[in-house]
């Protein structure tokens, strides 16, 4: 059922947001203050499912793209969203139904959000990542044969632009480099869909999802209760089905460099109880693999979260500092996101990574006698 | 000499150094809320007990609490004008987001969001427009606001915005007073901006204190040059203080640290400070707090200043004990009340001193008073508080190998001689005036935090050495002696996504204070230029 989100609501859904996002897509502090704005202002952001929306809407995702630390400085002029938005529209001829997310994890959870509440409209609860992913062309939608184009791109200053590429991938090189032009961010509407295309091929419930995580590690550090106990039952009832703190420990040492434009790096930890027995996870934006003295425990699409061992509190990438005490929190990632194709898209092989996906479930049995 | 003095709370340490940076006297009073009235008499009685000719004293330097107290008690805080250069951008968000109402209310900002700021790369977001800063300062005169904060888009990779917007606003009010963002805080607005506002509306507050603390340099007879501790460890001279109040933030726990690993002659090391109320443990690293990787709220505006990593625990002193059914310390404490209600001054409430008088850890009040205690209750409250302490020390250690423990505060009476699983442990003479040794031996310095973008004309080295340079020449024209100083800290972060390799530089050099120049006021205010 649809529903309103409240100011407590939206606090949630961005800590949630920052869990899913592991370690990247962007702080969502910014993005939840001007959803923020937007409720002070008197408007509402009115979440539905999937299945609510009338049948054959047009809807447009909205997002923000580009570097997390140029968001943090040249904060939004809160027009480029609209903008994007609007000049989609107008290309395809057809007014939108509603907005949704691309991406859930991050910042990029909280865009829809006000653009939903500045434009009256309401918000699907549901993605194309489940998570957060670092490039336009990683998405459920794509995989399941939505096209990215045309897509409008917008900047502060108020240029649009229509991108039409002949593939995602291409979609996602050219609009890039617009971006870089526009000052290291823009804003952008892409993979218009209709409500078929967006029950079909979308990660569903996943705002909801962020909301709930974020209402377990609140109410769980409310009643000094363990979080990650809490979070692991909330999550065995949702399409993610299973939850598991894989390792709590030490952060001994972080490693960041830039290749092509992405933060890569390595960080490891030393168990708490045995410095001998340590994990090391590897990153680009967002965390991809995580190994236990040299065996995979969790990758990429499965979540993996490094999170404050005291609170559940998420701990993006940049600020992995060393001597933190992190447990990495291993979270299934739903079907849709597991299929043949979606694992070329967005798996091991989409970040060039030399090993095969095996699911988190079935990593934990070997590991567990 | 020099003298190190640390207003706090409820007391006003001082400590008097010789040359050879030995303590010569030290004295603890009660914190007056006649600002002027409490340095005089922390002075007269520091140099009554050193016996000292009032023209040695070289430098006098402060750390004190008084300008987070404004912010936190809502007092005394002037109304700001906030200019910030960006539109278009960054309209969605103005200066002040997300600040607690009580704050408006006292601040009551006059905003201002005008065209001007840059991009990353240093190109201009849009061109400052001269018509519309006049009309801000005719909209500022109109409402007899006398300081503004002015805060442009990656100010800290060109202030050119800024510093025009300034010369405009002061143009047209010449009395005006500004804090430029690109001089306060690093990368990421808000938070830049935030430092910014609240240091614009401590700037008459600063002119009074500093004010205060001269004259009280001039009832004793000292003609010194006077220095405020700032959060990083480092000092600042009295007229920098009257432009940057803001930084004297959170130098309490940092002059704690530093003083504690100054007396104990250590510089990689843990420090436990134990109050009447808390334990504070923090990490030194070359003989510098070890710094927090998270933002920081003060008084509930989120600002992006470096603070160090403390952690707190309520145990310290005045800490009760129950015992029934289970054994608990803290972390309610009596606090300053101590010397009524603890057992060992003939008070009612078995604190946590009374434990370590009757373990004969600690030689207070009457030991006689708590004779009667269990035996076995003693043993395990005191084994206990070791364990606690023990246990954030382990939490706060970094690498496999165990850091020795510095202990200092009132509340190190608490300690055994030895803590479980810790290779040494280490309560230095004086360490009940650490705070204040902290603030006498400060170091100059100076930091550059900057994006470049290395390219073909920039190699990665070139950004460095420029970056270290720059950072050097800093620290010297603040009053540092050139041969003493060095990098503190260097750090290299990458912009994300972005080609080009754009990447944040941030060096901090630091050297040993120059007491012959900082006798010239002309020479020790290096930071002039606003």
């Amino acid at each position: 059922m649809g529903y309103d989100l409240t100011l407590q609501g939206l606090h949630d859904l961005a800590e949630g947001a920052a869990v899913l996002g592991t370690g990247g897509g962007g702080d969502p502090y910014i993005g939840r203050l001007l959803v923020e704005q937007e409720m002070r202002a008197g408007r509402t952001v009115h979440i539905i499912g999937a299945d609510e929306l009338p049948d054959g809407a047009l809807v447009l995702p909205s997002s923000m793209m580009g570097a997390p630390t140029v968001f943090v400085e040249k904060l939004p002029s809160g027009a480029g969203n609209v903008a994007a938005f609007r000049a989609l529209e107008a290309h395809l001829g057809r007014t939108a139904a509603a907005v949704m997310p691309t991406e859930c994890g991050g910042l990029n959870s909280m865009i829809p959000l006000m653009l939903g509440a500045q434009l009256g409209l309401p918000v699907v609860d549901a993605d194309g990542m489940g998570r957060a992913f670092p490039e336009l062309q990683m998405q459920t939608f794509g995989v399941l044969g939505v096209s990215g184009s045309p897509m409008a791109i917008a900047s502060d200053h108020g240029d649009t632009s229509i991108i039409d590429a002949t593939d995602n991938k291409r979609m996602e090189q050219l609009a890039r480099a617009l971006t870089v032009q526009m000052g290291g961010a823009s804003y952008i509407s892409d993979y218009p869909m209709d409500t078929d295309d967006v029950r079909r091929t979308s990660v569903h419930g996943t705002l909801t999802l962020c909301r709930r995580i974020g209402e377990t590690l609140r109410q769980a550090r409310a009643a000094h209760a363990d979080p990650f106990d809490a979070l692991t039952s909330m999550l065995a009832g949702t399409i993610y089905s299973l939850g598991v703190a894989l390792f709590r420990g030490k952060l001994v040492d972080v490693e960041r460099r830039t290749v092509d434009g992405f933060a890569r790096g390595r960080a490891r930890l030393e168990s708490d109880g045995d410095p001998d027995d340590t994990l090391e996870i590897t990153f680009q934006n967002e965390h991809l693999v995580a190994r236990r003295d040299g065996t995979v425990v969790a990758i990429v699409p499965d979540l993996i979260c490094t999170l404050n061992s005291e609170t559940g509190a998420p701990i993006p990438t940049e600020s992995l500092a060393y001597g933190q005490r992190l447990t990495v929190y291993g979270i299934s990632t739903p079907p849709i996101m597991r299929t043949p194709e979606a694992l070329a898209c967005f798996g091991p092989a989409g970040f060039g990574l030399p090993d095969r996906y095996t699911p988190l479930e079935d990593l934990l049995l070997t590991l567990r006698p | 000499m020099r003298i190190g003095i640390d207003v706090g709370g409820t007391h006003t340490d001082a400590v008097l150094l010789d040359q050879a940076m030995t303590v010569v006297a030290e004295i603890k009073t009660a914190t007056t809320s006649d600002v002027t009235g409490g340095i005089v008499a922390a002075l007269q009685r520091l140099l009554d007990r050193g016996g000292l000719d009032r023209a040695h004293v070289d430098a006098v330097m402060i750390g004190t609490t008084h300008f987070t107290n404004a912010l936190v008690t809502r007092r005394r805080l002037a109304r700001t004008g906030v200019v910030r250069l960006a539109l278009p951008a960054t309209a969605a968000l103005p200066p002040a987001t997300g600040w607690p109402a009580e704050l408006l209310e006292a601040v009551r900002p006059s905003v201002h969001l005008c065209h001007g700021g840059h991009e990353f790369d240093g190109r201009p977001i849009s061109p400052l427009d001269p018509d519309e800063l006049k009309r801000v300062a005719v909209d500022l005169a109109a409402h007899d606001i006398t300081t503004v904060a002015i805060s442009s888009v990656f100010s800290p990779v060109t202030a050119e915005a800024e510093l025009a917007a300034a010369d405009i606003l002061r143009a047209e009010l010449p009395h005006l007073r500004v804090s430029l963002s690109h001089r306060i805080g690093r990368i990421r607005m808000l938070e830049r901006e935030n430092a910014t506002i609240v240091n614009a509306c401590l700037l008459d507050l600063a002119d009074e204190i500093v004010d205060a603390f001269t004259g009280a340099l001039r009832a004793v007879g000292v003609s010194a040059p006077l220095f405020l501790s700032q959060n990083d460890g480092t000092l600042m001279d009295a007229e920098h203080t009257r432009r940057y109040p803001v930084r004297t933030f959170a130098s309490g726990p940092t002059n704690s640290m530093r003083g504690a690993a100054f007396l104990a002659g250590l510089t990689n090391a843990a420090v436990v400070d134990i109050g009447g109320t808390t334990a504070d443990v923090g990490v030194l690293t070359g003989g510098y707090p070890r710094q927090a990787s998270t933002d920081v709220d003060i008084a509930g505006v989120r600002t992006n200043f470096r603070m160090p990593d403390v952690v707190s625990v309520g145990l310290g002193g005045g800490s009760r004990v129950t015992h029934r059914p289970d054994l608990r310390i803290g972390p309610d404490s009596v606090g300053y009340r101590l010397t009524d209600e603890a057992l060992v001054f003939g008070g009612h409430t078995l604190t946590a001193t009374d434990l370590a008088v009757a373990a004969g850890l600690a030689d207070i009040g009457d030991p006689s008073l708590v004779r009667h205690l269990d035996r076995d209750l003693v043993r395990r409250g005191t084994a206990w508080m070791a364990d606690r302490v023990a246990g954030l020390v382990d939490r706060m250690r970094l690498t496999a190998d165990p850091l020795p423990v510095i202990i200092v505060g009132g509340g190190s009476v608490l300690m055994p001689p030895a803590l479980p699983g810790i290779p040494e442990v280490r309560i230095p003479g004086h360490h009940g005036v650490a705070n204040a040794i902290g603030a006498a031996i400060g170091q100059i310095g100076g930091e550059v935090d900057r994006l470049f973008v290395i390219g073909s004309r920039l190699s990665r080295d070139d950004v460095l050495d420029r970056a270290r340079a720059e950072a050097v020449d800093l620290a010297v024209s603040a009053g540092a002696v050139p041969e003493t100083v060095e990098i503190a800290h260097i750090d290299e972060i990458h912009v994300d996504y972005l080609p080009g390799n754009a990447v944040r530089v941030v060096v901090r050099a630091v050297g040993d204070l120059d007491l012959g120049r900082a006798r010239t006021p002309e020479e020790a205010t290096p930071w002039a230029t606003t």
